[in-house]
Formats: C-alpha cells, structure tokens, sequence
C-alpha cells in the first residue's frame, strides 16, 4: 500500500487545478474570444417616457446596422413569474419598445465591425423620448396619487407577501419592552470586476449558436433564450467559459444576450458585446434597496417574544428572471426570525416598481439586510434593556435542532450560540471594555459590534417551490465518467466561477473512488457538454454538485469492485480500493485502477451478467438545504471629527459543516467579509431625483481596496448535518451577511456616549458626523 | 468607452508643439501624462479633435535647485518625488505629499506640472503649489511668460493658460531649513481625491509662530491660501487651543463648492479637522525625512 | 457628442509594439488603447480590461519595468519601450515566484484581477526588493479585487519577496 494509505483528499489544503492557466494569462474570459462584428446597445437617457422614433445617423460606417424592436418583433418579452395572486407580472422586452422605463434601458443595438465605430455610431443615435416624472423613490411610490410605472400595477407593488401568527399582538401587548427600529439599506451593485459580456457565433455548417457569455445559469439560459426567439433549443448552445466574478449579478438574465443570439442568427456571423464599467453601473441588475421598520416584544429578561416587520423594497423597473422582483421582500419575510427562537411573527413585504434599474440578487440576496436589522434590534434591545450584547444574543439563540422556524424553515444542526462564546473569549471583551474607557479619557472612540446569523445554503427544489417560482431551480446533476484509461470526466450543471470547484469536487470524487485527484477532470459551464443544472448561486455549488458527485461515485465504485471482484475471484467485500489501486485486503494482490478501467470497456466478458458494460453514471441531488451559523465580531474606532470609520479587528467564527479544503473555504470568507464591509462602509448606488444615476463611474462607487480592508481572523467549527451528502454546508455568502450588522453595531457601540444608533448603510464618514454633530448639537 | 477619434502628433521639440498649438487652438489638447485627460476621453466628456504628445521630447523632465528656486519641468512624474528630491523641508514635504496622489502606477505616468495645467481644485500639487507661492512658465508662439500660481487657478479645470499656450515650467521656492510642515487629507479611501486638505508651513521662532503659509485644497474652485487663518496663526504660540481656533477661522473662510454628494456643513466640519490635524504635524513630522 | 464619424477607412498609423520580447508591427487608429492593442493585435489576453477609466488596475502592464495602467495609455505612445505581459512573466515553462506563491497562499479565485496584480506587484518588488509591509499594502492597494478581499494577495507577494530577495 502507498504512504498515504488512509489518508483522504477531503479535508486538505490542495492547490487549485484552476490556477496555472489563470496565472500565466491564459485564461478564457468571453471578451477574449475574437468576433466578426462588434455590438453596442443605445440606451435610454431618460428614466420614463415614450419615444416614437428611432433616427439613425445619416451615414454610417461600412458594415454597421441599428436594430431596434422593431426588428425583434418576433422576440418575445422576458417574463418573470411566480404563482402568486398578489404578483403582477410585467413583462420586459429585450429592446425598449416606445417607452423606457429605467435610465440604461437598452433601445437598440448597433452592430459594427469594431468596439469604437459601434460606440461613435450608437452616440449618433437620436432617440427622441417624451419624459414623464420619473418616480425613483420606493416610499414616495406607495403614496396615493403617485404615478403609476407600469400599467399593469396601478400601486406600484409587484408582490406583497403577509404573514402573521396567532399570538403576535397578545405578544406585543404583554411585552415588558417593544424596541422599534427603522432601517434603510442604500442599492447597491455586486461589481464583479469583469462587467458582463456575450458573444454569439453562428455555425452556418450546423445553423446552430454558441453564445459565450458572463452566465451563472448557463443551462437555464439556453432554455430561455431559445424560448424567447422561438428557436429550438437544440440549435442554441451557451457556454459560461471563465467568468470573472459573478456574485449573482450574472445569474439573471440579461436582456442583451438575447439581442445577441438573434444578431448571430439574422447576421450569420459572430457577434460581441462587451459591457463597460459604466453601463454595469447604471444597466446591469441592482440590489438591497431596502426599508425596513421592525419591531420587537421582549420580557425583562430580554428574550424575544415577538417580531413585527415591514419590508420595502425598491425592485426597479422590471422583474429579473429568473428569481423575479419578489426574491428580496419574499426572502426577507421568511428570514428576518434568523437564527433566534421566536414563534410569533407578523410581517408585510412589498417589492415596489420604480424607474430604476431591475433589481436581481447579488451575494447573500436578502440576508445581509434582514441580519442588519434583527442584529442592530438586539443591540437596541441589550442597551434598552441594560443587558449586554452578547447575553441577550445567548438567551435567544436557537439551539434544539432541527429548529422549525415561524415560517416553516427547518434549520439542521448548527453551533450558534458556541460561534458566539467563541467569538466572546477570542476577543475577550471584558478586556476590550477596559480599553474602550481609558480610550474615551482620551477623547477616542472604539466600538466593538457582534452579529450572530444563520445562512440558508444549497437548498432544492421543495424550498423554491415554496415560493411559487414558474421556473423552479433546485436539483442538481453529475455526470461521472471513467474511460478506458482510468481517468473520470465530471460534468457539472453547477457553474463556478472562482469558487474552486474543479478542486475541491475532485476531492471528494478522489475519496470516493479511491484514485488520486489529479485523474479526475471536472467540466462545467458548456451546455453540450454538462447534464442539466441550475447553476452556481445561493451557496449551492459544492453540497449540491459534492452530493450528486458522491452519488455517482459510489456507484462508480461498487462497479469497480464487481470487476475487481471478477478478476480477483474473491468477494468484494475483501476488496479495497485506494490511492488508484485494488488490493485484496490482507494480501499483496494488487491491481490498478487502470486494469479496472480497462475491463469495463475492453473485456466485457470478464464480468457479463454482473454489470453492465462501461463506467458511466449519472446522479442527481436534491436536497432541503442546510443551514451553516457563524458569530462575526468587528472592533472599530471611530475619528468623531470626520465620520471616518477604521476597523481594527474582525473575527469570523464560522461554522459550515465538513471543510472540504480549508484554503478555499477561508478565501471565501475574506472575500465575502470585504464586500460586507464595502456594504457597510463604502458602496452605494445613487440616484437623482430625475432617475439619473449619479455613480457612473468607480470614482463615485467606492469598491474598497487593500488599504481598507482588514486582516480577516478566522476560527472554524464543523458541526455534521444529515442534509447534506458530503457533511458540508455552503458558505460562500456567509461573509457579506453578517459583516455589515457586525460594523454597525460596533459603530453605535463607539458612538453610545453620543446615543447614536447606526441604522443605515452605508454608514458613510458624512452620516456618521451628521450624527454626531446633531448630538453635540442637542446636548448644548 | 473607448475614446472618440482624433488626430496624433508627436512633437519633437517644444517649437513644435507650441506651433501646433498655436494653429490648432482649442482643438489641440498636450498629452503629458495622460492620467487625468484620458479618463475624461474614455467618457467622451472630452473630445479633443488632436492631441499633442510631448512624451517624446528630450529634455523635459529636468529637476534643478538654483538660487533657491526647485524648477520642475513638464514631463517630471509624480513618482520622481518619491524619495526627497533636495535635502531639507522642501523635499520631505514632496515625498510625503506624493504618496496621496492616487496610486503607484498613476504616479509612474502623471506628472507635476500637468496637474497644475489639468487644475483639479482637489488634486494635491496644486494645493501645494498655491500654499508656497510657486510660479509657473506658460509658452506660446507668442512668447513666454510667468505665471504666478494665484494667478493661475481661475475655477474647476480652468486655468488662464490662452489655448495656444502650454505649461513648461513650475517653480516652487526651497524652503528655509527650520520650516515647519504638516500637511492632512481626508477622503474615502487611500488614493482617492481630496474632499478637503490642508497644507501648512511656518518657523517657530521663540515659541512664535513666524511666516504661516495655509492652504487649503478640495473644497472651493481651486486651491487657495487663506490669509484670514495666516492672521490668527501669526505670531501667536503654537499649542491645540491656538489650533483649533485657527481650525474655526478656515471653517468661516472658506466657501465650499456645492456638491450633491457633500453638503457644507459636513465640508466645514473637514476643513476644520484638516487644518487642525496639519497644524498638529506641523509640530511633530520630521521635516526632511517625510514621516512622522 | 461628437459630431465627426469614421465613415471610410480610419487613419491609421503604424507602430511596433516590443511585447515579451518579442516585435508586433501594427497599424492602428492613435485612439486605440495600448490595453487593446495588446490584446487584439497582439493576441495578448492575459491583460484584462475591468473600468477602462484607470481605477481598476486590471490591465496592468509593465512599460520598461515600470508598472502603468494600458487602458491609459494610447498604442501609438510606446513605439521603441519594452512592454511586458503576465505571458512574459515566466521564464519559458518555469513559472516566476509571484505566479508560484500566488498559487501557494490562493491569492486569485476568479483570475480577472490577478495578471494585473501580477504585473504591479513584480514592477514593485524589481524596484524595491526591501519593500516593507505597509509600504506592500500602499502600492496593492493601488488595484481592485473583488474575490480574495486582498488578504491572500498580500501574503502571496510577500512570500514572494522573500523568495526573490533570496535569489530565488
């Protein structure tokens, strides 16, 4: 037996199989593929009105055309649906057609034979547009007599989700204490640093399309597009090929891929369409434009009897498919509980239309906002109450699993109130408080901030279901091949995009099968190669792909064995299989895995009637989900003078189940933890009064760099979950949810002596003074 | 965002390029460094019809000390200064200036006397520039002539440069030896534009301060000293409640631009930090070496 | 707006761009940025465009050893300077130790950021090979990065110096 017999894939540290080609430059980003003709989209200037005309220049370069909807009559509008009956559905079509309805909205498409001629010609375009007021506001249009966006929704609500239990208002009205906050979470854009892209060829041998594009979901967007231009699906193919960033800004369908795979097939040629930073500011998918006033009923003891909310959410002028307008205020009304024990909830959800960009989710959805407002109530409430911060989290934390919570979620084992002691002694706060005082003597400002969340990860069909989705995700597919050779092919319908996967799932197929990782080749993101899948979102990718690829595997390997079994003439019982060999347990009979391989394609006879010929298995999973926990904890100073916030220390105590490769998984918690802090701290999407937007370039969206962002501490739990194959969570979001309620509960930790509460991010240097001084202001 | 067309000339020396210039008037923009002017292409919010590289003339990026004068020519980068040009104040005050203008690869490119020419009221040069009194040299076909730097900032990205005319030179005095300096920043992330900066410079000569030169930079049209703080520091002692009281005088004085993203009382609450916090590292940076 | 169009052939000058090492004769328009002209005429996709206004660092190159952002850059502008790539960066087969160590400490996970980190941070370290810690966090924190939150970057480039101060 080799030296690491006993020894298992899972679990360790790998390099990636991902980065050699990655460091070296080559890469395959879609704006790397060369095309015949490039594509430009005119967009409107106007976020409302109508427009009769589109007036082209009157000369244009060789070979440049405009097409605008007029042109795609054919093509049906994007429809986003769910089987609600308060959900009005609104239909986008992909080309404006004589009225637009967010600033970005694409009008047309100006195809050229290069990027600069496209851009010159499309700013010749006149698209003469009769503005109405915009309404830009979520509050200003629920008001009476507010315009309507869109006819079809005369109030401006797209979706409203209720709930309510029984004893909420007994709750209230017996409450020791009602803490009641309002909060506001400013829109903001994932960003990921390749904006998004498309390029679309035609085959003229086959007739068939291959777009290549920034996608998330490159199987559901084959479907859609082809039933969008009424093709067959079977000409459409749509390869996500390395995608820089996606943060599920790229899950959402972007109307301008379809404008692109009618180009390629009206033109015969191959087009692309490079997105640039400013359009993905102002046009690509927003998120997190929220309002919120909550409420809670605790007893003197601080435990939370009771929990009331009203969720408003600014989804934008359209529905984006496929999670549709309602997956913010819809998630927020079934996640605000979080991870405490409260059975009594009411909550009103609304996901408002304005003239704004389309809302989509980006990392975390509706999670990042609902835990800074359950985090920053328990804050509010320890300091009303005298209690102190992490005892009131302690005595509410759920802890008897599986939990059932207020809505119907079933929450899997977890550690949440370990995470929080944890975190509590890690940063020792007693230790902390003395420093805090003998800073204030010196006029300094240090706060220390805890949030403490559960995050729903890689959960199928039933939970989508639940929310009444036309198009429900949920499952997931592998396709496990082991050829003549030994070597095995995975084909993912998950599609990663930095994550790791070709990695870490040959880690587990690895463990498996019993044979070296570096035989294990992963493949995914290229629909003629891959089985059906939902794509890579929602902390899904490695449960759901882990767990099919187990299933495949084991089936793999019991076929091997059945082989090994023949060849060897003895049970299979008394046979192993590991790092690529077989051996007769207890002896020194051995062969390859090769062998094996070979065998079932090769000498068929050798087993007849045992097994069927080939080592090819496909697997599918589809679990409830998983809930992973962790405790995260900032420490902060605040400058009074400016606003400015400097975060001293952040502690990620982290609990997702089985670690795959601990590499991978504390990279995602630096990176979800930045871009919490960039919520927190920098980002915003800003718009004026007209419906212009104002941040257009990254001079005005702060993306935070390597000078604000901390070192990241991390410490890891692993508690094992029955919902999932592989005993690993998700954990991909986990960071970003719970950084921004960390921050600003240390801020208004900092800032108590003022009597300040943080109750909106970004918690900018200027609102922050704006507090402070209006404090100063009121005590003299 | 790809640039808009244009037509390329390269000069090779600076009678080409003012001659170019001089025939193309304002359809001719200098590429120097380019940092700030292409930004601004890759918008289309400047549309320059030809742009006139002077990167490959010789003999431009000259940095001389003579009769107690630093001459800085147009194609000296940002990144010359990162290690003191000149022993004493003057050099340690560059270098640790330097470091706040953007980032390391920008500062490889961007150059001095460009930024003065671009006029960003919050770019860092031109508040040190306007503190110290520089001068700048404008060339023409019509000749040259200088400029003093309060001369020279009219408003936001507008100079009284003629559009025939282009910045050769910048002159900043050497600062004597017991200069005092400090200089402060605020803005959202390391790297980024000033949203309000204070630079000052003094001797303290038995306990008074002597000569107060401040300036402050990102909050009005252009960078500008404030005489009305000058006034309160002068011959007073240096110590907190002197600065903060100086802090107030530039709060009052200044008239801050309007910003939909900054309103003036939160401009006025930096303007006084910044001051307050310059004059604090007047006090305790080591002058020549550019740290504290 | 701009009221002039290409409406025939675009004036076109031509330039040889020395990549790597290696010559590119080309022509292109004087608005063709250096960053496209490497990646079309050249063929070099290495180096990616991510804001195209010079705030994202993305398209990184080193022009005689000095780091500069190309989309800032016009094509025309660096006829006779020596251009290098993220393709240039290993010696042949053998990866450089910043490739090496950003694989070690997982410093990239989408890739897009990481050919112009590579390029900034090798400008850096050629020039000072005694870089400190906090002068390494200044001159990283002139690029943007959207997965690794920059922890795994900084350790990547500081394992490397030592390597390369090492002689390795």
């Amino acid at each position: 037996m080799s030296e690491t017999a006993g020894a298992t894939w899972v679990g360790r540290s790998i390099r990636r199989v991902e980065d050699p080609a990655l460091v070296t430059g080559r890469g395959r980003f879609t704006a790397d593929l060369k095309a015949d003709l490039s594509v430009r989209f005119v967009r409107s200037a106007v976020a409302a009105g109508t427009f009769a005309d589109v007036v082209l220049p009157e000369t244009m370069a060789d070979g440049a055309q405009v097409f605008t909807a007029r042109d795609l009559i054919d093509v049906k509008p994007i429809r986003s649906i769910l089987h609600r009956p308060d959900y009005v559905i609104v239909p986008q079509p992909v080309l404006a057609d004589g009225a637009v309805y967010f600033v970005g909205e694409p009008i047309a498409a100006v195809v050229a034979p290069t990027e600069e001629v496209a851009e010159d010609i499309a700013d010749q375009v006149l698209v003469d547009v009769t503005p109405v007021d915009a309404v830009v506001d979520a509050v200003a249009a629920l008001e009476p007599g507010a315009r309507a966006v869109h006819a079809e929704a005369p109030r401006n609500v797209l979706v409203e989700g209720r709930f309510r239990t029984d004893g909420v208002t007994a709750a209230f009205a017996g409450a020791h204490a009602v803490v009641a906050i309002d909060l506001v979470s400013r829109r903001q854009n994932a960003l990921p640093l390749e904006a998004r892209a498309g390029h679309a060829a035609f085959d003229t041998a086959t007739g068939r399309v291959t777009l290549t594009c920034t996608t998330q979901m490159p199987h559901l967007t084959r479907t859609v597009i082809a039933d969008l231009l009424g093709m067959p699906e079977l000409d459409l193919r749509v390869v996500a090929p390395d995608v820089g960033g996606g943060f599920g800004q790229k899950m959402s369908l972007a109307p301008e891929y379809v404008v692109l795979v009618w180009l390629a097939r009206r033109l015969r040629r191959s087009v692309a369409w490079i997105e640039d930073r400013r359009e993905n500011l102002m046009s690509s998918f927003h998120s997190r434009d929220q309002r919120l006033h909550l409420k809670g009923a605790f007893d003197a003891s601080g435990k939370l009897l009771a929990l009331d909310a009203d969720v408003i959410v600014n989804v934008g002028a359209y529905s984006a498919y496929p999670m549709t307008c309602g997956v913010e205020p819809l998630m927020a009304m079934a996640e605000i509980p979080g991870p405490y024990d409260v059975q009594e909830y009411a909550c009103i959800a609304r996901g408002v239309t304005t003239n704004t960009c389309p809302m989509a989710p980006y990392r975390g959805v509706s999670r990042p906002v609902i835990t800074f407002a359950i985090e920053r109530l328990m804050d509010t409430a320890a300091r009303q109450l005298a209690i102190d911060p992490v005892i009131i989290r302690d005595i509410n934390l759920i802890d008897r699993f599986p939990y059932r919570s207020a809505t119907g979620l079933l929450i899997d084992e977890g550690s949440y109130r370990r995470t929080l002691a944890i975190a509590a002694e890690t940063i020792d706060v007693a230790a902390f408080r003395a420093e805090q005082a003998r800073a204030r003597l010196d006029g300094r400002f240090l706060g220390l901030g805890f949030s403490t969340f559960s995050e729903r990860t890689a959960y199928g069909t039933s939970a989508f279901a639940a929310r009444g989705m036309e198009t429900t995700p949920g499952f997931e597919a592998v396709e496990l091949v082991m050829d003549p050779s030994g070597t095995v092919e995975a084909r993912i319908g998950t599609s990663p995009h930095g994550q790791g996967l070709r990695t870490t799932l040959a880690q587990i197929i690895a463990d498996e099968l019993g044979i070296r990782p570096d035989k294990i080749r992963v493949v995914h993101g290229d629909t003629d190669r891959t089985p059906y899948g939902w794509g890579t979102f929602a902390s899904r990718s490695l449960v759901m792909s882990g767990g099919a690829s187990k299933l495949a595997a084991e089936r793999i390997k019991a076929k091997l064995l059945t082989i090994a079994s023949q060849l060897f003439e003895v049970a299979e019982i008394d046979i192993a299989i590991e790092d690529g060999t077989a051996c007769v347990v207890g002896t020194d009979r051995t062969l390859p895995v090769e062998v094996l391989a070979r065998a079932a394609y090769h000498g068929v006879h050798k087993f007849m009637g045992k097994a069927a010929p080939g080592l090819v298995e496909l697997a599918t999973y589809d679990p409830n989900g998983t809930f992973s926990n962790a405790c995260h904890v900032a420490v902060v100073e605040v400058d009074t003078a400016t606003g400015r916030v400097e975060i001293k220390r952040f502690l990620v105590v982290e609990d997702a189940g089985t670690l795959i490769n601990p590499m991978i998984v504390d990279g995602q918690v630096h990176g979800g933890v930045a871009q919490g802090i960039a919520n927190a701290l920098f980002e915003e999407i800003v718009y004026d009064s007209s419906g212009t937007i104002i941040t257009t370039s990254l001079a005005d969206f702060l993306v935070p760099t390597a000078a604000e962002i901390p070192s990241i501490e991390i410490r890891h739990l692993e508690t094992t979950t029955d919902q999932s194959l592989t005993k690993a969570k998700g954990l991909g979001e986990g960071g970003v949810i719970g950084a921004p309620a960390a921050i600003t509960n240390a801020i208004s930790d900092a800032l108590a002596p003022f009597g300040i509460a943080i109750n909106e991010i970004p918690a900018t240097p200027q609102r922050i003074r704006a507090l402070i001084r209006a404090a100063e202001e009121a005590r003299s | 965002m790809k640039p808009a067309p244009f037509t390329y000339h390269a000069p090779h020396d600076l009678t080409e390029a003012v001659g170019l210039l001089a025939s193309l008037g304002d359809d001719g923009r200098i590429l120097a460094g380019g940092q700030s002017l292409v930004p601004t292409m890759a918008f289309r919010l400047a549309l320059p019809e030809h742009l006139i590289d002077i990167n490959g003339i010789a003999g431009l990026d000259y940095l001389d000390v003579s009769d107690g004068v630093l001459r800085i020519g147009p194609l000296v980068r940002h990144a010359a200064f990162h290690r003191p040009v000149l022993a004493g104040p003057l050099g340690g005050l560059l270098s640790f200036v330097v470091r706040h203008i953007a980032h390391y690869p920008i500062r490889t490119r961007g150059t001095f006397c460009g930024s003065l020419a671009h006029a960003d009221p919050a770019a860092e040069w031109g508040l040190v520039a306007a503190t110290l009194d520089a001068s700048v040299t404008a060339r023409s076909e019509r000749g040259e002539r200088v400029v003093p730097v309060a001369q020279l900032f009219e408003w936001i990205m507008t100079t009284t440069l003629a559009d025939d005319e282009m910045l050769v030179e910048a002159r900043l005095p050497v600062l004597a030896p017991a200069t005092r300096w400090g200089f402060y920043e605020f803005n959202r992330r390391a790297g980024d534009y000033a949203m309000a900066m204070a630079l000052v410079a003094f001797e303290v000569t038995e306990n008074r301060i002597v000569a107060p030169r401040l300036g402050m930079g990102g909050v009005e049209g252009f960078p500008r000293r404030l005489a009305e703080v000058e006034a309160v520091l002068s011959g007073r002692a240096p110590n907190p409640v002197l600065f903060r009281e100086a802090a107030e005088a530039a709060a009052a004085a200044v008239d801050p631009l309007e910003d939909a993203q900054i309103d003036l009382t939160y401009r006025r609450d930096l303007v006084r930090a910044v001051t307050e916090r310059a004059l604090q590292r007047a006090m305790t940076m080591d002058r020549s070496a550019g740290h504290e | 707006m701009t009221d002039k169009i290409a409406q025939t052939l675009p004036v076109t000058l031509p330039v040889t761009l020395a990549v790597n090492g290696t010559d590119y004769a080309i022509s292109v328009e004087p608005r063709r940025l250096l960053v496209d002209a490497i990646r079309e005429e050249c063929g070099l996709t290495g180096t990616h465009i991510g804001c195209q206004h010079g705030v994202c660092g993305s398209c990184t190159v080193l022009v005689d050893g000095v780091p500069v952002r190309s989309c800032l850059m016009f094509a025309v502008q660096v006829a006779g300077r020596s251009i290098r790539t993220v393709e240039g960066l290993s010696d042949g087969e053998t990866l450089h130790p910043l490739q090496r160590a950003f694989m070690d400490h997982h410093g990239l996970q989408c890739g897009f950021c990481t050919p112009g980190f590579l390029m900034l941070a090798a400008g850096a370290l050629e020039e000072n090979p005694d870089i400190d810690d906090a002068e390494l966090t200044h001159i990283l924190s002139s690029n943007l990065c959207r997965c690794t939150g920059y922890q795994n970057i900084l350790k990547a480039v500081r394992a490397a110096a030592v390597e390369m101060k090492a002689g390795g």
